[in-house]
């Protein structure tokens, strides 16, 4: 028997919904996309050359997920206003959603995919999240995880209110706050030992 | 997102050829400069901006990302991000409000986004110009009303507004620039030109959707900060809804010069009050000559809300727009006894 991961069903039944909507509001309510805006993509993902044509519009963030199967960064409000989809750009944190691909020509992409090591060991950080228990429903942590690890390297972790400030472009709806500051607290020393 | 083609200028030159058609801050201008994106990527995706075309000039940042001190002022390129100039160990000692505007503002992964010239031009935070279900908005949809005098207006503007619009201008950056009179270097058509930044926003007068007076495909190179003792002794005090990551309810930039207890030069400005970064010069000259304590202040404070106008939801926001100028006075004033003890 064939079986089916959650996500080859999530996206198949959003293909699904997409022809809904085709056919609800006619082919002209989806903007086309004329040949001269197909943009080539030439970047490093996460240490790997990526070479893509991709429609003008398409943000980093769309990037990933719908052309690079790289899940792991999330889209939550999509305006740039919780920092669900936080990536590093030639080694800064920034926003995903509000970059477009075209504009990340040539850059080096690292995405919480890529923060593991080679053999598999968890990133201080990811391993720190896990043994201070500091997320509930998950949805915002690897955003706040890229985001942590810039934090520390910036140096800006040395205080529990500089991390809360330095942190406050990543929300998190289930408010597990205080564990994401320990949890940066206890990363931060074994960051700074690798 | 509406389609649209995408460019990259490889000179300043070619930005400014590509970029014929980029208007004067309207919301359907045919083409629009992308530096950072943070506001224009996102805006485009409310279909609030329309672009046909995006010129991106980020990749001009060698020869405009520069940070420069010198005995004349501060020189920043326009391309430098936020952060860059935020961190900067002389900008935070010697032009700390130009500093702590930009680390109070945005959080950290959009202040490495961002860039200086961009966050001058950055869009009001006016709902009903964000949100396109509303048909009433001057500024995105000119002629069509204002939707925000008659609805929910607790964070609009108060001075400079008239019927046409009472959108605010939500920056933090220009409001310490405009404090220290700063300057912008601009690159356009007919050549390079410099203005003051208090020339660069333009009065909502019936036509809000005509932001600025940039000419259609002129670029800001550079802004420079003319040096000055009262630089040293400066500072931002900014009031919001919550502690980080948000946009001023009300903001007060102040830079002080004190002979003994007397005020020798003062340089005041309001955030989150007006359609643009606010300077409230009749303020400062009620200031010269005087010493600093709550009485001065508080005169002070009352000359530069002098004209406010609100509409219900705003109501509040005179009476704490002037307590945030007390406070920013005295404690400038506290700061300079402090640096000259030091």
């Amino acid at each position: 028997m064939t079986t089916i991961t959650r996500r080859e069903a999530i996206a198949g039944g959003v293909a699904l919904a997409g022809l809904g909507t085709q056919s609800l509001f006619g082919r002209d309510a989806v903007p086309r996309q004329d040949d001269n805006a197909a943009t080539p993509v030439k970047l490093t993902v996460n240490g790997k050359n990526t070479e893509l044509v991709l429609d003008s519009r398409v943000s980093v963030l769309d990037m990933l997920r719908d052309h690079l199967q790289l899940t792991g960064t999330k889209k939550g409000c999509d305006q740039g206003q919780c920092g669900a989809c936080t990536i590093h750009i030639d080694g800064e944190r920034v926003l995903s959603c509000l970059t477009l691909a075209a504009a990340a020509q040539g850059k080096r992409i690292d995405t919480i995919e890529g923060l593991a090591g080679g053999d598999g060991a968890l990133h201080p950080m990811q391993q720190a999240f896990i043994e201070q228990d500091a997320f509930q429903c998950g949805y915002c942590t690897p955003g706040q995880i890229m985001s942590a690890v810039a934090c520390v390297k910036e140096g800006r972790a040395n205080t529990d209110s500089e991390i809360q400030e330095y942190m406050s472009g990543n929300l998190c709806r289930c408010a597990a706050y205080p564990k994401i500051v320990a949890a940066i607290k206890q990363a931060r020393g074994r960051m700074s030992q690798t | 997102m509406r389609p649209f083609s995408y460019d990259t200028a490889g000179n300043l030159e070619q930005a400014v050829r590509l970029g014929a058609l980029t208007g004067q801050g309207q919301a359907d201008a045919n083409t629009q400069f992308l530096a950072g994106g943070t506001t224009l990527v996102d805006l485009m995706r409310l279909d609030v901006l329309r672009p046909h075309r995006v010129v991106n000039i980020g990749g001009l940042h060698p020869s405009m990302g520069k940070i420069q001190v010198s005995a004349d002022g501060l020189t920043l390129g326009a391309l430098c991000k936020m952060s860059a100039v935020a961190d900067h160990p002389e900008v935070v000692k010697l032009y700390p409000l130009v500093a702590q505007s930009l680390q109070m503002a945005a959080s950290a992964q959009i202040r490495n986004m961002a860039t200086v010239g961009g966050n001058l031009l950055q869009r009001t935070r006016c709902p009903y110009f964000r949100d396109t279900r509303w048909s009433s908005c001057n500024k995105r949809a000119p002629g069509s009303g204002c939707a925000a005098i008659t609805a929910f207006n607790r964070n609009h503007a108060v001075l400079g507004v008239d019927q046409s619009c009472i959108a605010q201008y939500p920056g933090d950056f220009a409001t310490a620039l405009i404090a220290l009179d700063a300057q912008l270097q601009l690159h356009g058509p007919q050549g390079p030109r410099r203005i003051a930044l208090a020339e660069l926003h333009r009065p909502p007068n019936g036509t809000p959707h005509i932001e600025t007076t940039l000419h259609s495909a002129e670029i800001i190179t550079e802004i420079f900060v003319p040096a000055g003792e009262w630089n040293r002794c400066s500072l931002y005090v900014k009031v919001r809804d919550r502690a980080s990551y948000e946009f001023a309810i009300a903001s007060a930039a102040v830079a002080l010069s004190m002979q003994g207890d007397r005020v020798r030069a003062v340089r005041l400005a309001l955030g989150g009050m007006a359609y643009r970064p606010w300077r409230a010069a009749e303020a400062e000259q009620l200031l010269i000559g005087k010493s600093l304590n709550e009485a001065t202040a508080q005169a002070a404070a009352a000359e530069a809300l002098k004209g406010a106008q609100t509409h219900g939801h705003n109501d509040y926001k005179p009476e704490l727009a002037r307590r945030t100028i007390v406070r920013a006075l005295i404690e400038a004033n506290a700061l300079s006894q402090d640096r000259g003890a030091a």
